[in-house]
């Protein structure tokens, strides 16, 4: 017969400051893994959402990058009139050769100096980025030295307002427009007509990328093989989907550092666990017997006490949790290993961080308690009710 | 028995509470030892002797844009100046786009490299062989090691930024001060198989005759070339590096946070154990008292026991940390992020002071209570 639950309630609650103290300490744990999750979360989310699958980029053969070199400006006429490219209602269709460089901006918290991509497009390059709207101001002209901002660049960068003036590579820039790429990494960016940014940075006569706007993903995916497969254009074609998922890869560092310290710290907390159990099975051990004499076997009183380390830790896991509540959606920066500048995500406490990290605190729990419960339901009954 | 002797022995009267709480404790203390490492690595640490010698100028606007090549006689001009020497980050795919197979490739110049990074050990006849094979590269030892490339080895490297591919020979084996992961060779090979590359180049690495002077030199070099069309950031080898840790994120405050946590976390777990021990004693107070003890001495019988606790696990966890980080500093991959870091004795003086603080502040509150309970009262508490 089972031990009823409400027993172990109760026990929690007579030794209110054990209980509340040694669910702290596992609430503690829970938090840093909960915060490491909801970092990768972020992460991964602001990697997945950025690209279309319609959206073909082009780079040159063997480049990882849009950063790592470049193509002949003389080839983006063949891209641009390829079969299954979508056209605009002008009938013009939806190519952009585009330049992305990077350039150094102060931090508004005065933590430094971070690196920030700049890209240069073609008008068609924001008709070809439908999700992306603008906030403020208006969109850049081409011709002119002008910017739009993402809008993490606008609320974490000094000077990134409508109508300020930025001072990088030959020149200034004036700030015309905030725009929402919708938490992506396009909002890590800084935006303007890339003839402009090629004279600038010197790069004239060619591009770094190219994007084609495909009618449908059939079309999309001949449009990838098409370019890959031309032995004349020596381009490399990949969905942006493809392109994005790859960079994932910069939240590596991470997630190694945040396992490893989740791992060690619920080491510790177990530890704390088992002793808070052990005590408990000390302090009740004629109780342990009663049970016993009363006709409670052993298994039940097994279950009964690694039971009683669930509830605490689960505890435990729910005040962890709610510790970091505050600090979902917050927002921070990590180096994008392929581009080389700042991306900017949001803490996401996705219910799979949630559900993950409650399971991690039960874990705890139950890893804490089986020594302990073992112990008490191994207990000699004559000797304890004695003792 | 002596006080000390007393407070040790009640210490361990329950063996396996004390020792979960030490292990406890020890756990907690291995995470703020590594965390303080990397602090003091990344922020405390002014790098070798040598290192301190060194600049490294680069684009002002980024690491990306190319600085021109004939910058580097200009360079030389510069009071201070030692030697200069090209650095180009080539880039390049060995075998696959793995990342096990990741490694640091730069163009430089052989008949100046060595004498810019003079803490770089390379026997002489390697170092002659690298200069007079325009395609020869020298190796790190540490990675020569990793891959199993011995001297006349060849290494394939697939162009990503340059539009070709280099076939290079290992002329040269090299061993740094700290595990550099990275391979050099003439970037002249480049220089002939891409036009646009001539003339160009990524980073200039400057040996200044003092480390005093860096900061003069640096001043000097980008004065230089304020108005020029290219503009450069010149900055000390360390700052060059801290440049590539802050792209990781705010990470000040990710190790401050991480810290924080640990130490409380091991309060509540030492306070824990304090509170349960010294409950089952309120018996044993009151026969202290009546043999005299005052509440003075209780006091800090019972706090010295905690601290006792938390000290040995303090010292556990930060040499268990100590042993850690040596054997991270060889590892592949990471061994570069902790290649140069060393849990110095002051570190770990810290960490022990830190679990002792910890084992006071924990013991603190119950002591009292214990010590502040009458005679009387205290002999008739059953358990």
């Amino acid at each position: 017969m089972a031990i009823p639950i409400a027993y172990n309630i109760r026990n929690l609650k007579l030794r209110k400051g054990l209980t509340i103290m040694t669910a702290l300490g596992i609430a503690l744990t829970v938090t840093t893994a909960v915060f490491l999750m909801a970092l990768l979360a972020g992460l991964d989310k602001a990697f997945v959402a950025s690209g279309s699958p319609l959206n073909v980029l082009v780079l040159r053969k063997g480049s990882q990058a849009e950063l790592s070199g470049g193509f002949d400006g003389a080839l983006f006429p063949t891209l641009r009139e390829l079969p299954g490219v979508s056209k605009n209602s002008k009938g013009e269709p939806l190519a952009s050769g585009e330049w992305v460089v990077v350039i150094v901006l102060p931090r508004k918290d005065g933590t430094g100096e971070v690196n920030v991509s700049v890209r240069g497009m073609m008008p068609a390059g924001l008709e070809l980025r439908p999700n992306v709207k603008l906030t403020d101001g208006r969109w850049f002209t081409p011709g002119q030295r002008e910017v739009v901002v993402g809008k993490n660049i606008h609320s974490r960068f000094s000077g990134t307002n409508v109508g300020d003036v930025l001072d990088f590579a030959k020149g200034k820039w004036t700030v015309v427009g905030v725009f929402d790429a919708g938490g992506t990494a396009y909002d890590s960016e800084l935006w303007g007509d890339v003839n402009q940014i090629a004279a600038d940075f010197d790069r004239q006569g060619g591009y770094s990328s190219a994007y084609l706007r495909a009618t449908d993903p059939v079309a999309a995916d001949a449009l990838k093989n098409r370019v890959s497969d031309d032995q004349r254009l020596k381009l490399e074609g990949m969905l942006e989907t493809e392109y994005y998922a790859k960079q994932t890869s910069s939240g590596k560092p991470i997630q190694i550092i945040g396992t490893f310290v989740a791992i060690i710290m619920a080491i510790g907390s177990c530890f704390a666990a088992m002793n808070t159990m052990y005590a408990a099975v000390a302090y009740r051990g004629r109780e342990i017997a009663t049970l016993r004499v009363i006709g409670f076997s052993r298994p039940s009183i097994l279950t009964s006490f690694v039971l009683e380390a669930l509830l605490l830790s689960l505890l435990g896991s729910i005040l962890g949790i709610l510790l970091m509540l505050p600090f979902n959606g917050l927002t921070t920066g990590v180096g994008n290993q392929v581009t080389f500048s700042e991306m900017v995500f949001s803490l996401q406490m996705t219910p799979r961080v949630i559900l993950i990290s409650i399971a991690f605190g039960l874990l705890m729990g139950l890893l804490g308690g089986l020594a302990p419960a073992w112990h008490a339901a191994r207990q000699n009954i004559l000797t304890a009710l004695r003792g | 028995m002596t006080l000390t002797r007393f407070v040790t022995k009640s210490a361990f009267r329950n063996k396996r509470r004390s020792i979960l709480t030490v292990l406890s404790i020890s756990f907690s203390l291995i995470l703020l030892t590594l965390m303080m490492t990397i602090w003091r690595g990344f922020y405390i640490d002014k790098g070798s002797a040598e290192s301190a010698q060194r600049l490294v100028m680069r684009h002002r606007v980024s690491l990306t844009n190319f600085i021109p090549g004939y910058y580097r006689e200009k360079i030389r001009t510069i009071p201070g100046v030692v030697a200069v020497v090209p650095n180009s980050w080539f880039g390049g795919i060995y075998k696959d786009a793995k990342p096990e197979n990741f490694f640091a490739q730069f163009g430089t110049d052989p008949d100046e490299f060595f004498k810019v990074f003079t803490d770089f050990k390379i026997p002489d006849d390697q170092l002659a062989a690298w200069q007079r094979d325009q395609a020869g590269v020298v190796v790190d030892s540490k990675l020569a090691e990793k891959f199993g490339w011995k001297v006349g080895d060849r290494i394939n490297l697939k162009g990503t930024i340059y539009p070709t591919n280099l076939e290079l020979t290992i002329r040269g084996i090299f061993t740094a001060p700290q595990p550099t992961q990275s391979v050099y060779f003439n970037f002249k090979y480049v220089e002939e198989a891409v036009a646009w590359a001539k003339g160009q180049a990524g980073t200039f690495g400057i040996l200044a005759d003092s480390a005093e002077n860096v900061p003069k030199v640096a001043a000097a070099a980008d004065a230089m070339f304020h108005n020029s069309p290219q503009p450069t950031k010149t900055e000390s080898e360390k700052a060059f590096q801290l440049s590539f840790v802050a792209s990781l994120g705010n990470v000040k405050a990710f190790i401050l946070s991480i810290c924080l946590a640990v130490v409380f976390a091991t309060l509540l777990v030492s306070a824990n154990t304090m509170a349960m021990s010294i409950r089952e004693r309120t018996r044993e107070v009151a026969v202290l008292k009546t043999l005299g003890f005052t509440r003075g001495k209780i006091l800090g019988l019972y706090v010295g026991e905690a601290m006792t606790v938390a000290v040995i696990g303090g010292i556990c966890g930060s040499l268990f940390a100590f042993a850690m980080v040596a054997i991270l500093a060889k590892a592949p991959g990471i061994g570069l992020f902790f290649g140069g870091m060393q849990v110095t004795p002051g570190t770990l003086a810290v960490a022990i002071l830190v679990s002792a603080l910890v084992g006071f502040l924990s013991a603190i509150v119950p002591s009292y209570h214990a010590a502040k309970i009458g005679i009387v009262e205290g002999l008739r508490y059953i358990g």
